[in-house]
């Protein structure tokens, strides 16, 4: 395969150049390439647009921005469903900058929503609120920190596929929670989850989304500050780095992983909690909506810096509302909205190829 | 003479005028008027097609202007419901409807909200006993299109046993199903008796998938009805699963929410339907005039709710058309009751009184007596269907609950 490489490179160098790394940019250059692909994502987009519908590209973009941030409520929703999403995002940070591939959020998120909806269906009128909120907390943080706890188990002692055995772990807790969606289901048999009434998250200040939106704001800075100001936090970036410096400078990974795992179900548990007591008031099988999934890319994009992960997460949620409107709005189906996003995306994530490396072009042919 | 018909003619002219100011000041409530449709999925899905057909049918019908109507799709059963039901309201929208069954708690949650905005949700149960005045349920008495479409699926098992492609015995049908819920089961229970009533022999296999929209689950549970040696196959799930098997394997199938003749042209018979338009008419034209909305709407063959496709002449039995015509007329006349007590049996026995889960509440408690003058009284306690017995000749393969 690298000898393959090797000369498709050649190849390439042959003919136009060659790719080289670059050094890092300044800031402001490497901000300015972003910027210059969302504007190219865009001008290609009118033409995708302008190729397949009769709509005219500004029109469409500002309907975009109007089914985002249009009246105050979709404002709302538009930061409540960026809060869950970097929830999620800071979620599975630590797990990826220690190189171990978490793509069990999903499930993470759904079992700590489920130990949740369980709280709040078993306890209800038995226990106060305000007991029964942090209790339900603490559970999720639970229950999600022993669906990360598990593969990272396995991985420690007997060296198992993380990817595989966290993407496993996901079906189980999407089977075990679509069997208690239908157990109590309402009306019986029909699939539909009942209500949660008693243990929502309390209205603050007239806004629903409030509460959430502020507990992931605080997890951001404390997940900030954990990651970069830490001792736990540099052991984690040390074994995402190289394992073998890790043990060589006496880290115990095991106990790294162990303990980082844990931490990111645990805030997969809590980003659970938020969706089934704060949002949706209800449990199924699809409450964590991709999201687990989305998350990486968030993560990713952001280069696993919290702050960052706002405006990833935000960028994400936007496009996401902004496309659903333009199918409602000229009547289109959603699978074009999916192609803009597409597009875009596409762009950003190019850009960052350009921001870490530059194409030398030949001079002369066959200077090689 | 000349003045006295000059003042004569424009005072006619003023009046007229005046008439028709008043008449576009009329026009001009009717052109505020917005209603705003929530749909579960998109036109791929046999469910919502019906739905957005309905919709289009209607409005245009009514001179609803594009502006005048607004569609949201693929929006799931969760809080995203609430957000796009109270969106419709905030972009000034007089009605708002949800599709599907799940849609319910979050419609009941943005009526709250709206009083002045009504709110209708098909296939739901709790309008009737919620008590806020501007949500609304609405269905149609679906299980009466279900039994003329059982006709059709007997009088095809008949001519099989008449060409000898099957014995008597081997009159077996197979159904998904895709939960084990009321609505299902009334509609599979509907369909057997109507093929019961031409064939007397048949027996039915039921197989759920626990989803209402999953292409591959419904491919596979037809798949493993035919091989359960099911020689005909019908659905009660949304997606194009179980017909394209059925086409793929030979095999005639009765169709549900729209014809799938055009993919499945050499085994689709029939299909009943629920055609939504004479509803969401009977909504606007409420809402305009300003008269109230039923809190429960169920209504059938009379006003076209329920329907049934053409019939494939190539697939279905001779003589199919007619019986059915005629089974049609007697529904309406009430000469014959889909679920009279005479044409099934529960454990063998007869069955003269059963209490139903008509109110919807967390124990599942059984609180209305549904058997009277010799038939169970189907959608008439609230629309949604709450036929849930087991009867015999029907095996049930597995169960969703």
């Amino acid at each position: 395969m690298k000898k393959l490489n090797k000369l498709y490179f050649s190849a390439l160098s042959g003919s136009f150049g060659h790719i080289v790394k670059r050094d890092e940019l300044p800031w402001w250059k490497s901000w300015l390439i972003r910027v210059v692909s969302v504007i190219l994502a865009l001008i290609v987009c009118g033409f995708v647009t302008v190729s397949l519908t009769d709509l005219n590209p500004i029109e469409m973009y500002i309907t975009m921005v109007e089914g985002a941030i249009g009246t105050s409520r979709l404002t709302w929703n538009l930061f409540q469903n960026t809060a869950i999403l970097l929830c999620v995002a800071l979620a599975v940070t630590p797990a990826f900058k220690m190189k171990f591939w978490n793509i069990g959020a999903e499930g993470q998120i759904l079992i700590g929503g489920f130990a949740t909806a369980a709280c709040m269906i078993f306890l209800e009128g038995k226990i106060s609120e305000p007991l029964l909120i942090p209790l339900m907390l603490v559970l999720s943080i639970i229950a999600g920190a022993i669906w990360g706890l598990v593969p990272a188990y396995f991985k420690t002692r007997f060296n198992s596929n993380e990817t595989l055995f966290t993407l496993m772990m996901n079906y189980v807790a999407i089977q075990i929670v679509a069997y208690y969606t239908l157990e109590w289901s309402m009306p019986k048999g029909s699939g539909t989850p009942r209500t949660l009434d008693y243990g929502q998250l309390p209205v603050l200040f007239g806004q629903k989304y409030l509460v959430n939106i502020l507990v992931v704001a605080l997890l951001t800075v404390l997940v900030y500050i954990y990651l970069k100001y830490s001792k736990q936090g540099y052991e984690i970036s040390v074994v995402g780095e190289s394992e073998k410096t890790a043990r060589y400078i006496g880290i115990n990974v095991k106990k790294v992983v162990l303990r980082t795992m844990a931490i990111s179900g645990a805030l997969c548990g809590v980003a659970g909690f938020l969706l089934v007591a704060g949002t949706d008031h209800s449990l199924k099988s699809d409450t964590s909506g991709g999201r687990g999934f989305t998350a990486i890319m968030v993560s990713w994009l952001a280069k696993f810096n919290p702050i960052f992960m706002i405006l990833t997460s935000l960028l994400i949620v936007f496009l996401q509302k902004g496309a659903s409107k333009i199918s409602e709005v000229y009547r289109l189906n959603s699978s074009f909205a999916d192609i803009i996003t597409g597009i875009i995306i596409f762009f950003i994530i190019g850009s960052e190829f350009f921001i870490n490396y530059k194409i030398k072009l030949n001079k002369k042919e066959g200077n090689v | 003479m000349k003045k006295i018909l000059s003042f004569l003619l424009v005072a006619v002219m003023v009046v007229a005028s005046l008439g028709v100011l008043t008449a576009c000041g009329d026009k001009k409530a009717n052109d505020d008027f917005k209603i705003g449709f929530i749909c579960l999925h998109d036109e791929n899905s046999t469910y919502d097609k019906n739905f957005l057909v309905a919709a289009e049918e209607a409005t245009k019908e009514l001179g609803l202007s594009a502006d005048q109507v607004i569609i949201k799709t693929n929006i799931p059963e969760g809080n995203e419901c609430y957000e796009a039901a109270a969106d419709l309201a905030d972009q000034g929208c007089d009605i708002v409807f949800a599709n599907s069954f799940g849609h319910e708690p979050y419609m009941l949650k943005a009526a709250k909200e709206f009083p002045e905005v009504q709110f209708c949700h098909a296939t739901g149960t709790t309008a009737h006993t919620e008590g806020v005045e501007n949500f609304h349920n609405a269905f149609a008495s679906i299980y009466e299109g279900r039994y003329l479409a059982g006709i059709a699926a007997g009088m095809k098992l008949n001519e099989m046993i008449e060409e000898g492609k099957i014995t008597a015995d081997q009159a077996k049908m197979g159904y998904v199903g895709a939960f084990t819920y009321a609505e299902v089961v009334s509609g599979y229970t509907s369909f057997y008796l109507g093929a019961k009533s031409v064939c007397p022999d048949v027996t039915m296999e039921v197989q759920f998938t626990g989803s209402w929209y999953d292409e591959a689950l419904e491919k596979e549970a037809a798949t493993k009805l035919l091989s359960n040696n099911c020689v005909l196959i019908s659905q009660h799930a949304d997606s194009m699963g179980a017909p394209t098997a059925c086409e793929n394997a030979g095999v005639p199938n009765v169709s549900y929410n729209g014809s799938t003749e055009a993919a499945c042209p050499n085994t689709f018979i029939v299909s009943s339907r629920i055609d939504w338009a004479p509803y969401y008419k009977y909504i606007i034209n409420a809402v305009q005039n300003g008269e109230e909305i039923a809190t429960d709407w169920c209504e059938g063959f009379e006003v076209g709710s329920v329907k049934l496709t053409d019939i494939n002449e190539k697939v279905a039995a001779k003589g199919t058309k007619e019986a059915i015509e005629d089974a049609k007329a007697k529904l309406i006349a009430g000469e014959i009751k889909v679920f009279d007590t005479n044409n099934f049996t529960v454990g063998g026995k007869k069955i003269d009184s059963y209490m139903a889960d008509v109110d919807t509440d967390a124990n599942y408690e059984k609180d209305t007596e549904v058997i009277a003058d010799g038939y169970f009284h189907e959608s008439e306690f609230r629309s949604a269907p709450y036929f849930d017995l087991q009867i015999d000749g029907i095996t049930l393969l597995n169960s969703a609950f």
